[in-house]
């Protein structure tokens, strides 16, 4: 069947195996049967109260979201309305928040999580039809309800906007990158072509749900018929728990970041417990250091490892490796081959035309369903990074400039060498650098501000010139606008700041301090 | 408790230990802060922090943390 809409996955899979549970949390989970029924009535629900005429779709609900069940739920329930959800972290900072439903607009503000938020006008959980009664004893659909879901679906298109994901944007404002239907299950389909799923995939989910490497647990499962478990973020925080609740959940999969699957290597976890289902691990967010990857393999040989890349804005990745050799401590992981149906190329930095010789390196650009739709509401940004292809003037034709410059080796794999610009992964966070000085360079006080990124010490270095130190102004100007990750770890006062001979910054110079 | 106190200090400036005691269950501490406090309470009072101590009860308080790693010590 040509499936055009991801509920198809769920409502396949809620056919064939309607008792098993879908999502779970430390506190409670859904079968599918009922995750359907649920997620349709609230469906409708939502489009009542966003006040949505016949034929009206696509338009944004914000969810606030925590690590449960709910927030998946609130997920699959804007997209049977025929909108787009668009996961907010609660523990944003009030103006960073503000910002972004400030570019968003959205139509509702649906709460999955208990705490108190800062702002007005979100519907809690527990006032949406999801929350009315428990799962398992809301009716069978009502045969309205059933006509009106079918009115909205029958005016879906694969290129409808799915979920935006909000990651940091050079100028200040957020980018929120929205993704479309067809993308989502363009990647369901490759990875279950590509990788060696568990006839019974148990997902144990640890990506945040605003960040897109959850979309790899969610929409994968629901493809399978597999569960989803939701790992509770203390137990990253205090990992004692941590693979013993792995292990009593028979969880055989896992979509981690890097900086997660570290936090296991670093506390030397296996010690302790072992969780010997698993059958599959792949990793993304950053390169992956070989030590970790040693650690992995020495106590689960038998796993299969994938070395996936990508950034949000090619939904998820576009490159995959299948770990088949050993690597020795100093060398990368090759970012490996493409997606079918994707198209990785080198991009000549000054000429623009593809390289394809080794060891030359250029910016990796991606084409295909993959893309995004662009950043909601920012025409200017998404014309920067989604921009014509070079080699084609006949018609349009979009490639998406990922700004991360890799290379060829002799053998024609591809690898990650550094980025073209001031982005960085910090602890598995996206970040551009210049956010950050953005906030300290609105500060009267400040005169100039540049940061600096020490990869070997995972250190965001703010230097920053003004009359006399401030440290403490600076300081709670950053905690006030930005998530917490991006407070640097070095903050550094300076009389003035070194220029170079164009009289700009002289970030080398600060770089090695 | 001085070069605890550095250490903490160093890995999360804008928290002032000397008065939280719920740094874990107020979620202050992020994973990351907890490795870097870990890796710089292994190197400075040469003992080793194993996953049995990475419980909240010994990581809300720098009290709590300079307890353990006495305890460590023994």
């Amino acid at each position: 069947m040509n499936k055009f809409n991801v509920l198809s996955l769920l409502e396949e899979s809620a056919s064939k195996y309607p008792e098993r549970i879908v999502f779970k949390d430390k506190d409670e989970e859904i079968s599918y049967s009922n995750l359907k029924t649920v997620a349709s009535r609230t469906g409708l629900w939502i489009r009542e109260r966003a006040g949505l005429c016949d034929g009206e779709k696509n338009k944004p609900v914000a969810v606030f979201v925590d690590r449960n069940i709910k927030s998946l739920l609130l997920f699959m329930s804007v997209v049977y309305s025929g909108n787009f959800y668009v996961p907010i972290d609660a523990t944003l900072p009030k103006q960073r928040i503000d910002l972004i439903i400030e570019t968003l607009n959205p139509v509702l503000m649906l709460s999955a999580t208990k705490r108190k938020l800062t702002v007005e006008n979100v519907i809690p959980f527990s006032e949406t039809p999801a929350g009315s009664k428990n799962y398992d004893e809301q009716e069978s659909l009502l045969e309205e309800e059933v006509l009106a879901l079918k009115k909205v679906r029958r005016t879906g298109i694969d290129t409808d906007p799915l979920y935006a994901i909000f990651t940091s944007g050079t100028t200040g404002v957020p980018k929120g990158v929205l993704v479309a239907h067809r993308s989502v299950l363009d990647l369901v389909n490759r990875f279950t072509e590509v990788f060696p799923f568990p006839e019974y995939p148990i997902f144990g989910n640890q990506a945040p749900f605003d960040f897109d490497v959850s979309v790899k647990d969610i929409y994968n499962a629901l493809f399978m018929g597999g569960t989803v478990v939701v790992i509770p973020k203390a137990y990253f925080v205090m990992p004692s728990s941590l693979l013993p609740y792995l292990k009593e959940n028979k969880v055989n999969t896992l979509v981690w970041a890097v900086s997660a699957l570290r936090i296991v290597q670093n506390f030397k976890l296996f010690e302790a417990c072992i969780p010997d289902d698993l059958k599959l691990i792949m990793f993304s967010g950053e390169v992956m250091p070989i030590k970790c990857l040693k650690y992995l393999k020495e106590y689960l040989p038998q796993v299969t490892y994938v070395n996936l890349y990508g950034p949000t804005e090619i939904t998820c990745n576009c490159n995959y490796y299948i770990v088949d050799r050993e690597f020795e401590d100093t060398q990368n992981l090759p970012l490996g081959e493409a997606f079918e149906n994707s198209e990785v190329f080198l991009q000549d930095t000054e000429t623009l035309k593809r390289i394809t010789e080794p060891e030359k390196l250029g910016e990796i650009c991606v084409k295909g369903t993959c893309l995004a739709l662009g950043y909601y509401n920012n025409p200017e940004q998404t014309a920067k990074a989604f921009v014509q292809d070079p080699d084609v003037s006949a018609y349009q034709d979009l490639i998406y400039k990922t700004g991360d410059l890799g290379k060829y080796d002799e053998e024609g794999n591809l690898y990650y060498v550094s980025r073209k610009d001031f982005q960085i992964k910090h602890m598995g966070h996206r970040i551009e650098l210049s956010e950050i000085e953005v906030v300290v360079n609105a500060l009267d006080e400040v005169h100039m501000a540049c940061c600096t990124y020490k990869e070997s010490e995972e250190l965001i270095s703010l230097y920053y010139s003004s009359q006399s130190e401030c440290d403490a102004l600076v300081r709670s100007a950053i905690k006030e606008k930005l998530p917490a990750f991006m407070m640097p770890g070095k903050i550094q006062w300076m009389e003035a700041l070194p220029l170079n001979e164009h009289a700009k910054i002289d970030r080398r110079k600060l770089a090695a301090l | 408790m001085d070069e605890l106190m550095q250490i903490l200090q160093k890995a999360k400036p804008d928290v002032d230990f000397e008065l939280e005691d719920a740094l874990i269950d107020d979620g202050i501490l992020a994973s990351f802060d907890i490795i870097t406090i870990v890796n710089a309470i292994n190197d400075t009072f040469d003992v080793e922090v194993t996953v049995a101590q990475l419980k909240p009860e010994n990581f809300n308080s720098a009290e709590a943390m300079w307890e353990m790693i006495q305890e460590l010590q023994d």
